[in-house]
């Protein structure tokens, strides 16, 4: 069952169309990542579904429901342009926004206490926001969106100004919060946190929808039989071992490793391969090379934009 | 899980409203909590009072300060000014005859100026010398010394010159037309002096208190857009409530510290009073009685007779204007002008990325305010008159004009036209101003033109 899912979005501005015939499906407790270029749309479909906006077409769907105002107490946002009024105090300001979200204040206050706890900024409360460094600000932030421990969560390139430890903090809680039963809409250019985190993505580009799908079944379909062979070192004349169809990519010597890429034909078994190799050498390791989402990525914006030359 | 969210769906669904309400009612909080608390509002709310307050008073304490005595030399050669000269608590006329030998003292310090009257070339002296050494006179000083002597010679030329008697002198200084104006339905006089001042008055502080909070509102808006909170606000509540919210509660911010101006001033005026009883007692009194060691003469008594007269007939003036009703109409004015300008003042503020590229919207609302104030002097002239009527109506002046009419008298259905249509008004710029706040909000990085506005009122 989908949690949330937006059918047909379209959304023209007066110069331009941000969104054209856009759908999604996010399933119930995982993580969906929203990719795209700057500029794609990504903002735009977040804004609509948070209901900042309106689309000028298509429908949307919330646990089964058309999405109505109401839902809003449901869903977190961290916009990816996110800030904080300056002169206000820390924790004044968290139970506001809390108490924006419609949680009592009561609540809000016992569920603030436990966060500031444990994210070890209890000491923050009395503090002026503008005291605070950006990165102190990003969990505050974070906490005020989780807090309300809304069904759905939107994570706007949640990483930028995080430093690296931080970075697994917040990947650990939303890997956390997923498992406790949110679902998350993740958007973001950061594709390595895409692999590690999202179990489906959808890549937007140019105001359109261009793949879906889950991670691992995107990579599967976009791999080229690329594999990687860690072999001790000796002079080996690989022309001469495996067929003229195999394609020999790149052959490395480094460290008292050799490593070699070879291209196999899509009819092709690896083991085939292996079966070529091994009367010829000391052979340590075997890999095939996925693409990353990153070459994914890069490859379906290209094939885009000369489609569109 | 999914019987408690939809539990919880269910719940949200009937008292929908009602948590509107809760939010507009936290953010109307917030506004209002965040100004109150602020340095900057507890230091006008106690500064306005003492400026006020410091209007009536510091006159009283000037009057009362005795600065140094000055003695003038008084060296007359035409022998009409001798001993006429009146003495007052800060000027001492002493008569000499010998101009040097006065020079001579003015270096050592005895005299602090000596006027020397020398024979005219005609019948009638028209000039005189004021010498001074080291510190030049006051302007004060020196205008009551002229206007002393053109009194003593007019009396001069007209008792001696022209032979009119003591009594027909005293007659002739005592002509003072009272002009007194009465309504005859009412039979109650008009005070326009005072109905001018507390017409200029309040239309000025209209003009003040939409001008500071309009910019209040603005400012937060600019606050919010720069600091990008807005965004994670308005996933929470629409534009449209945060920017009603925070007008409201501006304006509770405005109606707070108006009645704490209010009490203030009152508080700190009746505090002095009790204090220090004497200081408020009129200087003019004291001074023409401590006048020199003379016993008042007549004529001053008379004189005397009359000012008091007319602070009598002053403070009944002040005490017959309906009160109540004109702060219920200030109140209305106050409060309706505000909304209508506030929501442009928060229309410019999302439109724009910082306060500094707020000049060129700025003219609109600027316009026509400075027009209504310009106007208010001409209004004050002719209080029934077409201008004073249409700019009364017209919701972008009324709030001013009708402020500077209403001590004068306004016929109830002009009143009640002028505030339905500022109702129209208001609700007709808040929508305007509705429209481009909610799309300016999350325009970033744009250099924003009147033609682009248009656009977003359209979409």
């Amino acid at each position: 069952m989908y949690l949330f899912s937006a059918h047909n979005i379209t959304k023209n501005y007066a110069a331009h169309t941000a969104l054209k015939n856009v759908s999604i499906d996010v399933s119930a407790q995982t993580i969906f990542g929203l990719l795209g270029p700057n500029g794609a749309g990504k903002t735009s479909l977040i804004r609509i579904i948070n209901q900042i906006t309106a689309p000028d077409e298509g429908e949307l769907y919330f646990n089964g429901e058309k999405l109505k105002p109401h839902h809003i107490s449901l869903i977190g946002y961290l916009p990816e342009e996110r800030g904080l009024y300056k002169k206000m105090k820390v924790g004044e300001q968290a139970l506001y926004l809390a108490q924006l979200k419609g949680v009592p204040k009561a609540e809000a206050l016992k569920k603030l206490k436990y966060w500031f706890e444990k994210f070890e900024i209890l000491d923050w409360w009395n503090k002026k926001v503008e005291e605070l460094s950006k990165g102190m600000q990003q969990k505050i932030q974070f906490i005020v969106t989780i807090l309300h421990e809304p069904k759905l969560l939107i994570f706007d390139e949640p990483f930028s100004g995080f430093d690296p430890i931080n970075v697994n903090l917040l990947k650990e809680e939303i890997l956390n919060l997923r498992n406790n039963g949110a679902t998350i809409i993740f958007s973001t250019h950061n594709m390595e946190s895409v692999e590690e985190l999202c179990d489906n993505i959808a890549l937007i580009n140019k105001a359109e929808k261009i793949l879906d799908g889950k991670v691992h079944e995107i990579k599967n379909t976009y791999k080229a039989n690329i594999f990687e062979i860690g072999y001790n070192k000796q002079e080996i004349n690989f022309n001469e071992i495996v067929p003229q169809s195999y394609e020999i990519l790149s052959d490395i010597h480094q460290n008292g490793i050799s490593k070699i890429q070879i291209k196999i034909p899509a009819d092709e078994m690896p083991n085939q391969l292996i079966k070529y190799l091994i009367p010829h050498m000391e052979m340590h390791s075997f890999n095939e090379i996925l693409p990353s989402m990153n070459d994914i990525f890069i490859q379906k914006v290209n094939e885009q934009k000369q489609k569109s030359f | 899980m999914i019987f408690l969210f939809k539990k919880l769906t269910n719940r949200s669904k009937n008292p929908f409203k009602s948590i509107t309400m809760k939010k507009i009612r936290l953010i109307i909080q917030r506004e209002y909590l965040s100004r109150v608390k602020k340095r900057s509002f507890i230091i006008m709310t106690i500064l306005g009072p003492v400026l006020m307050a410091s209007i009536w008073i510091v006159p009283f304490f000037l009057a009362t300060m005795s600065d140094e005595k000055k003695v003038v030399s008084v060296v007359d050669e035409t022998g009409v000014f001798v001993d006429k000269f009146e003495s007052t608590a800060k000027i001492l006329f002493v008569y000499e005859t010998d101009l040097e030998k006065s020079r001579a003292d003015l270096t050592k310090e005895k005299y602090s100026a000596v006027l020397y009257i020398c024979k005219p070339t005609n019948s009638i002296p028209d000039h005189a010398m004021l010498y001074y050494s080291d510190k030049s006179p006051g302007i004060i000083t020196q205008s009551y010394i002229s206007n002393a002597m053109q009194t003593i010679l007019k009396n001069n030329l007209l008792i001696n010159a022209h032979n009119i008697s003591k009594e027909d002198f005293d007659l002739i200084n005592r002509t003072n037309i009272k002009l007194n104006t009465e309504d005859i339905r009412t039979g109650k006089k008009s005070y326009t002096e005072i109905k001018t001042a507390l017409g200029i008055f309040s239309g000025i502080l209209i003009y003040f208190f939409i001008f500071m909070y309009g910019a209040q509102v603005m400012r937060g808006v600019i606050e919010e857009k720069t600091s990008r909170i807005v965004e994670v606000i308005i996933s929470s509540v629409k534009p449209f409530q945060l920017m009603m919210g925070k007008i409201v509660g501006i304006a509770l911010v405005g109606l707070t510290q108006f009645a704490l101006w209010i009490l203030l001033t009152f508080f700190i005026i009746t505090s002095l009073q009790i204090a220090k009883p004497d200081v408020f007692k009129s200087p003019k009194t004291e001074q023409a009685f401590d006048a020199g060691q003379k016993i008042p003469s007549a004529d001053q008594i008379q004189l005397q007779k009359l000012q008091n007269q007319e602070i009598k007939e002053m403070l009944t003036g002040i005490f017959e204007i309906d009160y109540g009703l004109m702060i219920l109409q200030f109140l209305f004015y106050f409060l309706a002008g505000y909304l209508l300008y506030a929501s442009l003042f928060a229309s410019i503020g999302a439109a724009v990325d910082s306060e500094a590229d707020t000049q060129q919207f700025m003219l609109p609302i600027t316009i026509p305010l400075l027009f209504a104030i310009i106007m208010s002097n001409f209004v004050i002239n002719n209080p029934d008159g077409p201008v004073a009527f249409w700019l009364s109506i017209i919701p972008l002046t009324s709030p001013i004009i009708m402020m500077v009419r209403i001590p004068f008298g306004v016929p109830v259905e002009q009143v009640y036209l002028s505030m339905g249509l500022l109702i129209l008004g208001f609700i007709a710029t808040t929508w305007v101003a509705g429209r481009i706040y909610r799309t300016g909000i999350l325009m970033y990085g744009k250099k924003v033109s009147y033609r682009e506005l248009w656009k977003w009122l359209r979409y």
